[in-house]
């Protein structure tokens, strides 16, 4: 069947079972099982209204579960399994063979790097341009510019960023405007920026850099609107001059939108992947644990210590969920 | 804020100017590719992007004479010019490349064998000799000159319409598209009908499975790539579109319940209470009050998925390629091509493009659904 055909036949037969599932449903619950008329009307009415939210609820409850929390016990059990052995239980043996990969160190390590790198420098820059482009007449223009990144896939970005890094021969016109800057003023030879070890981290960093910052910006740019005008008129009268106002008084009060802006692009270096598998695959010292990961899954066809990889990365994020669903909580309250 | 204590900042043109640095620093490295994507390959590798929007002076490389020879009188001449397509000025020019700048335009210079060759500013050459030049290698012309800003459209034809290329990317883009759209609408509906019963109705566990949706929204699919794929070769699914709808549709079902949930909440209480006094079904107040009044939270959403789904990489892999290539997507085939066309940047460019033009078109004419739903539910 011609894919595009499967496409409409999947857009039109999912909306309409989607409907028809939710019609149904009601329709059977109140017509046939608790009807809300005759001599039990009450108790009916009560019956359905306890069934009926789970209703609603249950196909994307099944969705959930199925793709989403199913995998991670899975994923726990393939950790302490070993698939060369029919499955059988291993205990720790695949994260203590992972430990001893020095390639896993390194990943850990850059990791780490970027973990603290990535989420500072994008918050911080999204902040100064939050904060600089709100007080001119074309900042929605520069913002508009700064948030675009926002759309252009990691691929996409990976391409962009390889041609500002590009390095031709020493005699040859560079075209990599990185190069070009710096032999204009240093006047020193061409370097590959990519193969310099560590060094390289940092420019793969720049470019998630440029992308989360237009992110951290709109967030940011609405909490700074949203602080209450009298406390930075009582600061201006008292004599502050522009940075006090900025680091004294806006500051701390967006501190908390500053923290989920921080914790989620955590949460997307974590993640990160496409980005060190376009630009190096790992070569170079810059190999990060998601892009490790897909290495032992679907190259080294090693499940387990893939699964184990996969946990870490899990347990790293791990206290940002707790944070997340302790913030949700208590918003309900 | 400033105006209002009387004092106009002086700091003010540091501002615009900061903006301005910030402003060329974002937009530079995705105008590097754009530009380069409409210059042929020769004038990529001859000079960086950032000239070719001016007119500049740039060495030419080396072009060899050919061409037939005529008779003039007693000379066998041979007249050509060197750059017939384009308006290049010549500054400088020579025949050898240790001395590629040692004549100005007009010089007529004596070669080997009484040959004489003279070349003018707008690149016209006459070669003149009292033999003929039959079997003898002609010389080159090193020329130093300025040219007009100069684009072409040529690699998006080779890369879209070339029915000859293999690396077209018309197939993938409209892979892309069979992916995306089916992975875009399905989860919205899904997770609308869960939003409301998690925003209005009251019944036993709702915090919990609230608490239970956040969680979610965080967990790393990687997590998931190997139980699904196991799942879904298991109960025959294999590797397809099919495969990859369901797969995008449980990664975005946290995020839409989540988005969508926080913004029914918000809807006033009233509308909903007096519905259900006049009786109206819980399923009437869903299609026909929450949902339309839902609408720039459904946008948003919609927003996220597609570009999530269009720029995605990792599960495509995973879920959706198979050994044949046939169902390749456009991220897959730009890697494929940073692989084996790593230095040919009028090709890459020229791809990337491809696949960056339909989210950048939806970023710019949606960008105001896109910051409401990123204000509404900035957690994933």
């Amino acid at each position: 069947m011609n894919p595009a055909f499967l496409a409409l036949v999947t857009i039109v037969g999912g909306v309409a079972a989607c409907v028809s599932y939710f019609y149904a449903a009601n329709l059977i619950l109140d017509k046939f099982l608790f009807p809300p008329d005759g001599p039990n009307a009450g108790r009916n009415i009560n019956r359905a209204n306890l069934i009926r939210p789970w209703l609603f609820l249950f196909p994307a409850l099944f969705v959930l579960t199925l793709y989403l929390a199913y995998p991670v016990i899975e994923t726990i059990r393939l950790s302490l399994t070993d698939r060369s052995q029919d499955g059988a239980f291993v205990g720790l043996d695949n994260y203590t063979q992972m430990m001893s990969e020095p390639k896993f160190w390194e990943a850990m390590r850059n990791n780490m790097l970027w973990l603290i790198v990535v989420p500072a420098l994008s918050t911080a820059i999204g902040l100064l341009a939050a904060q600089l482009t709100d007080r001119i007449k074309w900042g929605n223009i520069a913002k508009a510019i700064i948030f675009m990144p926002m759309a252009i896939s990691f691929v996409g970005a990976a391409v962009i960023w390889k041609l500002v890094y590009d390095a031709r021969p020493p005699d040859a016109e560079q075209i990599g405007i990185l190069n070009a800057l710096y032999i204009w003023f240093t006047s020193d030879e061409p370097q590959q920026w990519l193969t310099i070890p560590f060094w390289n981290n940092f420019f793969l960093m720049t470019v998630l850099i440029w992308i989360e910052t237009g992110f951290a910006m709109v967030i940011l740019s609405a909490a700074l609107r949203g602080i209450p005008e009298e406390t930075i008129e009582a600061a201006i009268i008292d004599g502050a001059n522009p940075f006090e106002i900025f680091f004294k008084i806006k500051v701390p009060q967006i501190m908390g939108t500053i923290l989920v802006v921080w914790t989620t692009i955590t949460i997307k270096v974590l993640k990160v992947f496409d980005i060190v598998f376009a630009m190096t695959n790992g070569q170079w010292e810059t190999q990060v644990l998601a892009n490790y990961m897909f290495d032992k899954f679907f190259r080294a066809n090693d499940w387990n210590v893939g699964s184990a990889s996969a946990m870490v990365i899990m347990l790293l994020v791990m206290p940002i969920l707790v944070w997340n669903v302790f913030n949700a909580r208590k918003e309900m309250r | 804020m400033d105006n209002i204590a009387g004092s106009k900042s002086s700091l003010t043109w540091a501002v615009h100017i900061s903006v301005v640095v910030l402003v060329l620093l974002w937009l530079f490295p995705t105008l590097g590719l754009l530009v380069s994507s409409f210059r042929t390959a020769d004038q990529i590798y001859s000079s960086g992007w950032w000239g070719s929007i001016f007119t500049q002076e740039s060495q030419n490389p080396a072009i060899r004479i050919s061409g037939e020879e005529t008779r003039d009188g007693p000379l066998y001449v041979n007249e050509g010019d060197l750059f017939p397509q384009t308006d290049a000025i010549v500054s400088a020019w020579g025949t050898s490349s240790r001395a590629p700048q040692a004549h100005v335009p007009g010089d007529t210079v004596q070669l080997k064998d009484d040959w004489q060759l003279t070349l003018d500013a707008t690149g016209k050459y006459r070669l003149t000799s009292p033999t003929s030049f039959q079997g003898t290698r002609l010389p080159r012309i090193f020329t130093t000159a300025t040219a007009p800003p100069e684009f072409t459209l040529e690699n998006y034809e080779t890369m879209l319409f070339s029915p000859t290329n293999s690396e077209n990317m018309v197939k993938a883009f409209f892979n892309t598209l069979t992916v995306t759209i089916p992975a875009t609408i399905i989860p919205i509906l899904v997770a609308a009908f869960a939003a409301y019963a998690l925003a209005w109705m009251r019944f036993p566990g709702r915090a919990l499975l609230i608490a239970f949706i956040v969680a979610l929204l965080v967990v790393p699919l990687q997590l998931a790539l190997i139980p699904l794929l196991k799942l879904h070769l298991n109960i025959g699914i294999g590797k397809g579109y099919v495969g990859v709808w369901l797969a995008h549709t449980g990664f975005g079902m946290p995020l839409a319940i989540y988005l969508l949930r926080n913004y029914m909440v918000g809807l006033p209480k009233d509308i909903i209470e007096n519905a259900r006094v006049d009786g109206a079904t819980e399923f009437q107040i869903f299609m026909r009050i929450i949902l339309p009044l839902s609408f720039p939270a459904l946008a948003a959403f919609a927003i996220f998925q597609f570009l999530w789904v269009w720029n995605d990489l990792l599960v495509g892999l995973v879920f959706l390629i198979d050994s044949t290539g046939e169902t390749t997507i456009m991220t897959r085939q730009i890697i494929e091509l940073l692989g084996t066309r790593g230095g040919n940047w009028e090709i890459l460019a020229t791809a990337a493009f491809v696949s960056i033009a339909v989210p950048l078109i939806v970023f710019f004419t949606l960008q105001k659904y896109l910051v409401r739903g990123l204000l509404a539910g900035s957690v994933k």
